[in-house]
């Protein structure tokens, strides 16, 4: 079945155009890496998939359901707020910074969608809550606020917090690039595990062991164009194009 | 030289005038809490004329002393027509214009709910980025993430903040007995006229209000460490004493 598909995404900041039609299609199961430098449009895709920046073109379609989009009058397009609100239950993401709600213990950031947007009782939220706090190692810690937490502890954290909307895809943008060197393992760790679980996940990366041995499909994106795409082996190990060659010699080093 | 006597023996009309101080700075500022807190999102909101109409209001009350919109309030609108006509046919809405009491704490209200707005709007607005995002991408509704993510973290921060307008309130609030009112200050006023100890009877009331205000840096101490704890920084074993 196909979670989620991007169809020739465009985005502009103003006159600069990031990205000049990206498509993306993952079907249950798959995790997807995208890879690129900085100012490639990498995470602005990512994040145009559930609306946090809105694109000017293209179609997206979560399960099957495709996002109602009309112009706004300035190039970008609107979404439904209701129909939104309802896909983004759906697409859980997980941000570079974390961006746990600092007032919240770790329990209750775990709790509070759950309650707040899927309606579920406190009985149903706290049941998740413990299932998947206790599988990335922090149920320990639940009655901590983030700020007394580590940085990579803080990451597994948001990972429960997403899993605990049991979406259908989880979205990484760039989960370890704010982590210490050493932390960057226990939450690579965890997200390998996800995948083992068959979980969809699109990621957005500069761990390119993460890619290499976790992901099944990779896309290289060069100035908002998918410059290289395919299986992690080829497109990693053997790569065709020259940029896709200079950006991972420059990633050895 | 200093006449205990007389405090003693003024000691209940003390007592009433703080009971009447507290009294009307507890409902203007419960009012000025109530009716902040939707200024507030409405100051802090992207949508410019409702964020400048607000900004307008407390540019107004903060633009001013209090003393001069009390004065206005009780005084100032006597003088009109209309407000003596409404006196005269009784209607009971503008017939409270006549109540010092009333005036006090209409003029305080109106006073601490623009101070009190613009102290939200300032922590609503200071809302890391993220922390909306994060709410925004799981669905939550704009009213929901105000209810839950936006105002209990900005009320929190806004705690010392806050306990400043509190105090000052207490301290504004002896204007009262310009108009007529025996609040605290007012009672210390009565205790000079009456004994002709100004030294007494105003040293008397200056460390009441010391007290109270004591009593309130302690009730805001304790908010904050309810409500602030996630920002406290860890407690390290070398760091205890």
């Amino acid at each position: 079945m196909i979670q989620l598909e991007v169809q020739d995404l465009h985005k502009c900041y103003g006159k600069h155009e990031v990205l000049k039609g990206v498509s993306l299609r993952a079907e249950s199961g798959d995790v997807i890496s995208l890879i690129g430098s900085s100012g490639s449009g990498k995470s602005t895709f990512l994040r145009c998939i559930n609306f946090l920046e809105h694109p000017n073109a293209g179609r997206i379609f979560v399960q099957g359901e495709e996002l109602r989009l009309r112009p706004d009058g300035h190039g970008a397009l609107l979404p439904e707020p209701k129909q939104l609100q309802h896909v983004r239950t759906s697409l859980a993401m997980v941000f570079q910074h974390f961006n746990l709600w600092a007032h919240m213990t770790v329990l209750q950031n775990v709790i509070e969608a759950p309650m707040s947007v899927l309606k579920l009782s406190r009985a149903e939220a706290m049941e998740r809550a413990q299932k998947h706090l206790d599988r990335v190692g922090i149920w320990a810690q639940k009655d901590s606020y983030p700020a007394h937490l580590s940085g990579g502890q803080q990451q597994r954290v948001a990972i429960a917090r997403a899993l605990a909307m049991e979406p259908a895809v989880l979205l990484f943008d760039e989960p370890t690039s704010a982590l210490d060197p050493e932390l960057v393992g226990e939450v690579l760790k965890v997200m390998r595990q996800l995948a083992d679980e068959g979980r969809t996940m699109v990621v957005v990366t500069h761990e390119m062991g993460f890619a290499r041995e976790v992901a099944n499909h990779v896309i290289f994106l060069h100035k908002g164009l998918i410059e290289e795409q395919g299986i992690p082996r080829d497109v990693l190990l053997k790569p065709t194009s020259e940029r896709l060659q200079q950006f991972l010699s420059g990633q050895l080093k | 030289m200093f006449d205990f006597a007389i405090i003693i023996e003024s000691l209940p009309e003390f007592a009433r005038g703080t009971l009447l101080s507290l009294e009307l700075m507890a409902l203007s500022l419960l009012a000025g809490f109530v009716v902040a807190l939707p200024l507030a999102v409405a100051r802090s909101s992207s949508i410019l004329w409702l964020s400048r109409s607000v900004g307008m209001y407390t540019y107004l009350f903060r633009g001013t002393p209090m003393l001069i919109q009390l004065l206005l309030i009780y005084y100032g609108l006597s003088q009109f027509q209309w407000m003596q006509d409404g006196w005269e046919s009784g209607n009971p809405v503008l017939l409270l214009f006549r109540e010092p009491f009333f005036c006090a704490w209409l003029a305080f209200a109106l006073n601490t709910t623009a101070y009190t707005t613009e102290i939200f709007a300032g922590v609503f607005k200071n809302t890391p980025v993220g922390e909306i995002e994060a709410g925004r991408a799981m669905g939550m509704t704009h009213f929901t993430l105000l209810r839950r993510i936006v105002i209990p973290a900005g009320l929190g921060r806004a705690i010392p903040t806050y306990s400043n307008e509190v105090i000052l309130m207490l301290q504004g609030s002896a204007i009262a007995s310009a108009v007529t009112l025996v609040d605290l200050t007012g009672a210390a006023r009565y205790v000079y006229s009456r004994h002709f100890a100004p030294f007494e009877a105003f040293i008397t009331a200056g460390i009441i209000y010391m007290l109270l205000t004591f009593c309130l840096v302690g009730i805001f101490r304790m908010a904050e460490n309810h409500w602030l704890g996630h920002l406290r920084p860890r407690t390290s074993p070398d760091k205890q004493r």
